[in-house]
């Protein structure tokens, strides 16, 4: 069988931080008791209207600008019909056929090089509410407090050829919707919600394969996961013979696959139609300008910059700026003079593995970027080695004390007194002959072995650098 | 003179001197006599009528509203058992307006369920019945509001248009209806039919009454996107201007064959007091008249179709109690709907369905634009457009139920009022030699009803056909 390549498209849906709802005054806040932020409108009782947000369009415009999109100038909403508990009007007022921002693209840095993913389209519509069914003995209960929160629906191009390229999609659009300030893009409280259309092909075909939809994937793991079985699925089927059907498809996170949910067939007619109760309008070209002005740098650029400014490696920078707040950590720690490149290593290597550990997010760091250019600085002048900075770390962490003083409560102090470290030198080198001669005659590798031993002999506080030059001078006579 | 026989202009003033109680009274009093025939209320309780002593206009008189209207407190059902015993948290922009007048809200008067029909025997609260000969229908979709009005049973009241709503039945109980400009009047509040044709207008005895009313309804409204920012100027004040050099077009479209002579010479007549008083008549043509039944039947029954998917038994209104989900909505809404918005709520959807978008609704609206156009071409060399309102006075109850293209025929001279978005009124036009009211239609360019009260004025008070009453 030939090789197979996939065919990935993602739909992914972002609450829009907006102060109220779409269509009426209620607040947009996530966790409120049940019911609270309802009115007639979003209830859509009987007679209600809705009036839109314009705030909600500046932030689409927004979106729509940070992922170089066509802003359309004409704003016009369209209802989508079906039926659902969580739909109170038996419609969503979505867009159809004008979305607010037509094709655009953003860029993914992948191994191989950077790839541009085309985006069909991003358009404004409403949540629906909420079904709750835990704790119920009979029925479900309703909370619409979620029902008319602004969604702008971001549509890939079928651009993305692996789970990986979809994963790196997701994280680089996240950063883009952060950058814009426009979501919180939470996955776990539903602010971003991601869909996936899959379809497997032999490589160099250019027609479509069957495209399958998959939906429930509640993080960017899970639609890794589930477009990677998913594709092994597909594969499989053909290569027993079998046919692929168009279908819908649910991701099951706990026994790690996809289940059918509903084929082509029970596809729902949505029966789109121009709102009636929404007059169509021109956003001007002025009001579009308008946000481009207020755009701010975008990850692409700051990536840049940081290269240029602070002369980090490209994969540091790529790094950093996928997170807002890890960059903006970043550049706090850099206004406190210490070395870019040495505050990108420390940053990446050391505290987000520490981070990780404890499942916290840069922003909620025990240890503030200002605390870590303390750490820092004292690598540079010096004062501890990397090793001993190393130790020091975890202790700021959980003791919430200053690098500074944690280095001076435990004598950690680094040695540059040449007397001291030619001491513990002149006892090595007694105590290992083997090594020395190993090196004398020829094997450079020893000296590694031997500055261990210096080390180890100073508790770890000799200058390491002092401590070769030293060591090779000893040896060389 | 009984009180409840009052226009809403004497109301005012009778309510200014010695207060609204007595009026009421008066009026409770009439409908617990005469609606047991007419059934023009469906939801009436004098023990629930709160008098309204916010200063204003209106001075507490009494005002009836078309029950597809949002009333805080009161049931709100459109006639239909879906709805039943539901009860809004809040007031459609119009009632708000009319309290804060000073208005005392009397009662919720009947209707064809959800608006859908031309004869009010849809309700799910049995049919209305017309004061002028019980055996007839008062037309509909509005003609609870109408029939009471005729009756005395209201001093005035609101009801709503889609294709003729307020017209058709305001014509056959010698009455006065307006349908705004669309946008004219906020539709917050309104139960939605078709949201792009629905506008709500008063039903008065007179025509100044009408006036009256409409200055407190009108207005630009935050919470209704399509209601229009154009100042409301005060209509009373064009009562009096005459029609000295008004240009009229008599349009031929709507002059029929098989329409009945007694309506046609009635409207004709009307055309030669105009004359008389000095007004130009003309005939005009509306070349897209013919295709204006088929427009109106899908733009609004599609629009109708979605608007009333909120009707599923989930939130509030009638539910069906069954097992599944599926189940409660097929329930629900098998039992819940009459068979008349059945049938719109499956045409509707046919039309909007996939396949089918293109080749009704889109092209649909293509008409609707072509039928804007004649109107906007004839208003350049008229200033109003007279016509009937109705090719034939009431028909009888039963008559037309069962054949519903017949009744959907009834709305022929209204619907393209709605689809062209221009206002237009129906007023007292004289009598058919059975004894039947005959109404006439006055159509004016957008935003211009002061023209249509203008002209409808002068020809009230040169025929006081109000001034007749039907027996009771």
């Amino acid at each position: 069988m030939t090789a197979m390549e996939s065919v990935i498209g993602l739909e992914v849906h972002v609450q829009l931080k907006t102060r109220s709802k779409l269509f009426c005054g209620c607040a947009n806040e996530f966790g409120a008791e049940p019911n609270k932020h309802t009115c007639p409108v979003c209830l859509g009782l009987p007679g209600s209207l809705p009036v839109l947000n314009r705030e909600a369009v500046r932030l689409g415009v927004r979106v729509g600008l940070g992922l170089s999109c066509q802003v359309s100038e004409r704003i016009k909403f369209d209802r989508k019909n079906y039926f659902y508990p969580d739909l109170p009007k038996a419609y969503q007022i979505s867009q159809f056929d004008m979305p607010v921002n037509g094709k655009g693209f953003l860029e993914i840095e992948m191994a191989e090089g950077p790839r541009k993913i085309g985006i069909t389209r991003a358009h404004l519509e409403e949540d629906a509410g909420k079904l709750l069914h835990e704790g119920i003995k009979e029925g479900s209960l309703v909370d619409y407090n979620r029902c008319g929160v602004p969604l702008m629906e971001i549509v890939s191009e079928p651009d993305l050829r692996s789970p990986e390229e979809s994963h790196e999609y997701l994280t680089t659009l996240k950063a883009i919707l952060q950058y814009l300030d426009v979501s919180d893009c939470d996955m776990e409280k539903g602010s971003l919600r991601c869909d996936a259309n899959i379809s497997v092909r032999p490589r160099g075909e250019n027609r479509l394969g069957t495209k399958v939809e998959i939906k429930n994937m509640n993080s960017f793991r899970a639609v890794q996961k589930a477009l990677e079985f998913e594709i092994r699925r597909q594969i499989g089927v053909l290569e027993e013979g079998g046919k692929l059907i168009q279908e819908t498809r649910l991701w099951n996170e706990s026994r790690g696959e996809t289940i059918s949910m509903r084929s082509k067939e029970y596809a729902h007619d949505y029966r789109y139609f121009p709102e009636p109760d929404l007059v169509p309008f021109t956003l001007t070209r002025s009001e579009v300008e308008a946000v481009r002005k207020t755009l701010p740098e975008l990850p692409t650029e700051r990536s840049k910059r940081l290269i240029q400014e602070y002369g980090i490696p490209e994969k540091h920078a790529f790094r950093l700026v996928q997170d807002k707040k890890l960059v903006e950590y970043y550049e706090a720690c850099v206004k406190e003079k210490v070395s870019p490149q040495l505050a990108s290593n420390w940053i990446l290597s050391e505290l987000l593995g520490h981070l990780n550990e404890k499942g916290l997010p840069i922003e909620q760091s025990p240890v503030s970027a200002r605390e870590l250019a303390g750490l820092v600085h004292l690598i540079e002048n010096s004062t501890i080695s990397g090793k001993i900075a190393k130790d020091v770390l975890p202790e700021m962490l959980t003791s919430g004390k200053s690098a500074e003083a944690i280095v001076k409560e435990k004598g950690l102090v680094q040695v540059t007194d040449t007397k001291v470290i030619e001491e513990a030198v002149t006892k090595v080198i007694q105590a290992h002959q083997k090594s020395v001669q190993d090196y004398r005659s020829g094997k450079k590798e020893a000296l590694g072995f031997l500055v261990g031993q210096v080390m180890k002999e100073t508790k770890g506080k000799a200058n390491p650098k002092i401590v070769n030059e030293i060591l090779e001078k000893k040896l060389k006579c | 003179m009984p009180d409840s026989s009052l226009t809403l202009k004497e109301a005012i003033a009778l309510a200014r001197e010695e207060g609204p109680q007595k009026l009421i009274d008066s009026l409770a009093k009439r409908v617990r006599e005469v609606d047991g025939k007419v059934n023009a209320y469906i939801h009436f309780d004098p023990a629930r009528i709160e008098r309204n002593k916010a200063a204003g206009l209106l001075h507490g008189v009494p005002i009836s509203i078309k029950d597809n209207l949002a009333t805080r407190g009161w049931e709100t059902t459109c006639a239909s058992k879906i709805l039943a015993g539901h009860v809004p948290p809040y007031d459609a922009t119009v009632v708000a307006k009319l309290r804060q007048a000073g208005a005392t809200l009397f009662g919720k008067l009947n209707m064809d369920e959800f608006a859908f029909g031309s004869s009010t025997e849809t309700s799910s609260f049995g049919p209305t019945r017309n004061p002028w000969d019980l055996e007839r229908v008062p037309g509909g979709s509005s003609g609870g509001s109408a029939a009471a009005v005729a009756a005395d049973e209201a001093i005035a009241a609101l009801g709503s248009d889609t294709g003729g709503s307020i017209r058709l039945p305001a014509a056959f109980c010698n009455v006065v209806g307006l349908k705004p400009t669309y946008g004219r009047v906020s539709r917050y509040g309104l139960v939605a039919f078709g949201s792009s044709l629905d506008q709500i207008g008063p039903i008065t005895k007179t025509v100044e009454d009408s006036a009256i009313l409409l200055n407190v309804i009108a207005g630009h409204d935050e919470r209704d996107s399509t209601s229009a920012n154009v100042p409301v100027p005060d209509y009373t004040q064009a009562l009096k201007r005459g029609v000295k050099g008004l240009r009229i077009g008599l349009p031929k479209e709507y002059f029929v064959k098989g329409m009945d002579p007694e309506v046609e010479a009635a409207v004709r007549e009307a055309g030669k007091i105009y004359q008389k008083m000095g007004a130009e008549i003309k005939e005009v043509a509306l070349p897209h008249t013919p295709h204006c039944v088929a427009v109106y039947y899908i733009v609004a029954i599609a629009e109708a179709s979605s608007n009333l998917g909120r009707f599923d038994g989930v939130q509030y209104g009638f539910r069906a109690k069954n097992g599944s989900l599926r189940e409660m909505y097929f329930e629900t809404r098998d039992l819940g709907f009459g068979e008349e918005a059945k049938r719109r709520i499956l045409l509707g959807t046919f039309v909007l369905s996939a396949g089918y978008y293109e080749a009704y609704y889109r092209k649909g609206q293509k008409v609707r634009t072509l039928i804007r156009d004649d109107f906007e071409k004839v208003f350049k060399e008229t200033d109003l457009i007279l016509t009937p309102v109705s090719p034939t006075p009431p028909f009888k109850l039963g008559e037309k139920l069962t054949d519903p293209l017949t009744m959907y025929l009834s709305d022929i001279f209204t619907i393209s009022i709605n689809l062209a978005g221009v206002p237009a009124m129906a007023l007292p036009c004289g009598f058919s030699r059975s004894g039947l009211p005959i109404g006439m239609q006055l159509i004016a360019r957008p935003f211009e009803e002061e023209t249509i009260f203008q002209a409808a004025s002068v020809y009230e008070q040169e025929t006081q056909w109000f001034k007749r009453k039907p027996k009771l």
